[in-house]
């Protein structure tokens, strides 16, 4: 896992984000067993109770569930992580857009560009 | 959860010099903490306090609910920050005589973070390289069992490859009951893995945070506040 979270943001949200697009995104299915608290610490780097409170607060989502002694599990139902997804699509789009805008290109400008480099 | 440091009114004199001034702290289990500060602050003070090799000049300090004894020593391991291993002895020797010394050591996770690194155990330490050295210093430290991690500038000799596995090791250790202070100014290495930061500033403590709470409220890393805090 190459993912590392932004400096200058909260690292507890950014690592809720980061699975909910792994899971979103087909990296783990329904009902696939989760890295546990150390070794999704170690895998990316971040501090255990930070990784135990992202879990906590996925599970309140229900994105992922808990089996009693056993783990954690991807829910069967994941349009929750798909709707953070979007969300994310939504965030990501604007900064590129921002970004383009700051170096001098207008959004119809991008739109076309975005058009020519998919081509 | 449990207290592992409380301090109260902790102050510290040489002379007419205040190092450390009316510090109150406390510190729970399950915790890893950043002192940060710049030179001369008062970081190994406060640290140098927490295992009895200094004494307070006012203000108290207990360590697992005792005052700072033989008894708390063995709950603490620490981390100096120079060398007093014996240079003229192998690795292995050195192992032994930790395992000697030390109840809560464990031999076997010694030697495989050793081979790890791939540090021969051979190897007289005067033999080896700074950097090598400080990690057979970190490796012993962290071998054992202790309720206590306190570690005075860890990283700062070891390559930016070996300092991923010292924090990948402190990850790795983590255990719910006990916690580690890690005093450095690398802190943008380290800042990820760490719950909580102690600013100290002239002997007095400016701010005890978590991560997430400095970086929600400031909009920027831990390394960046603290560049703009004790800006020349």
């Amino acid at each position: 896992m190459n993912w590392k979270p932004d400096k200058d943001k909260p690292i507890c949200p950014q690592l809720c984000e980061h699975m909910s697009s792994q899971i979103a995104s087909g990296y783990y299915k329904p009902h696939d067993k989760l890295p546990s608290v150390r070794e999704l610490a170690v895998l990316v780097g971040v501090n255990p109770n930070t990784v135990q409170r992202s879990y906590e607060i996925l599970e309140g989502q229900g994105i992922i569930y808990t089996l009693r002694g056993n783990g954690r599990y991807v829910a069967e139902d994941i349009t929750r992580s798909q709707e953070s997804i979007k969300k994310l699509r939504v965030e990501k789009t604007r900064e590129y857009f921002s970004q383009m805008k700051l170096l001098g290109f207008d959004t119809d400008e991008t739109k076309d560009y975005i058009k020519e480099w998919s081509e | 959860m449990s207290e592992l440091i409380r301090c109260e009114n902790l102050t510290k004199k040489f002379g007419s010099l205040t190092a450390l001034n009316c510090v109150n702290l406390s510190v729970e289990s399950g915790k890893i903490i950043g002192l940060l500060g710049p030179n001369g602050s008062g970081k190994t003070t406060l640290i140098k306090l927490i295992n009895g090799l200094l004494t307070p000049t006012s203000g108290s300090i207990t360590v697992c609910g005792e005052a700072v004894g033989p008894k708390t020593k063995a709950k603490v391991a620490y981390l100096p920050d120079n060398i007093y291993l014996n240079s003229w002895m192998t690795v292995e020797k050195i192992v032994k005589y930790f395992a000697d010394f030390y109840e809560d050591f464990r031999t076997d996770l010694a030697y495989e973070m050793l081979t790890r690194l791939g540090i021969d155990k051979k190897t007289r330490l005067k033999a080896l390289s700074k950097g090598n050295k400080e990690k057979v210093c970190l490796i012993l430290i962290m071998s054992r069992n202790a309720l206590l991690y306190v570690l005075d500038e860890p990283i700062a000799g070891v390559d930016p490859a070996a300092r991923d596995y010292v924090i990948s090791t402190i990850i790795n250790n983590y255990n719910p009951d006990a916690s580690v202070i890690i005093s450095t100014h690398l802190i943008s290495d380290i800042e990820q893995i760490l719950d909580e930061v102690v600013f100290i500033k002239e002997g007095n403590l400016l701010l005890n945070k978590t991560v997430d709470e400095i970086r929600e409220e400031n909009g920027k890393s831990v390394d960046e506040l603290f560049r703009e805090v004790f800006k020349w």
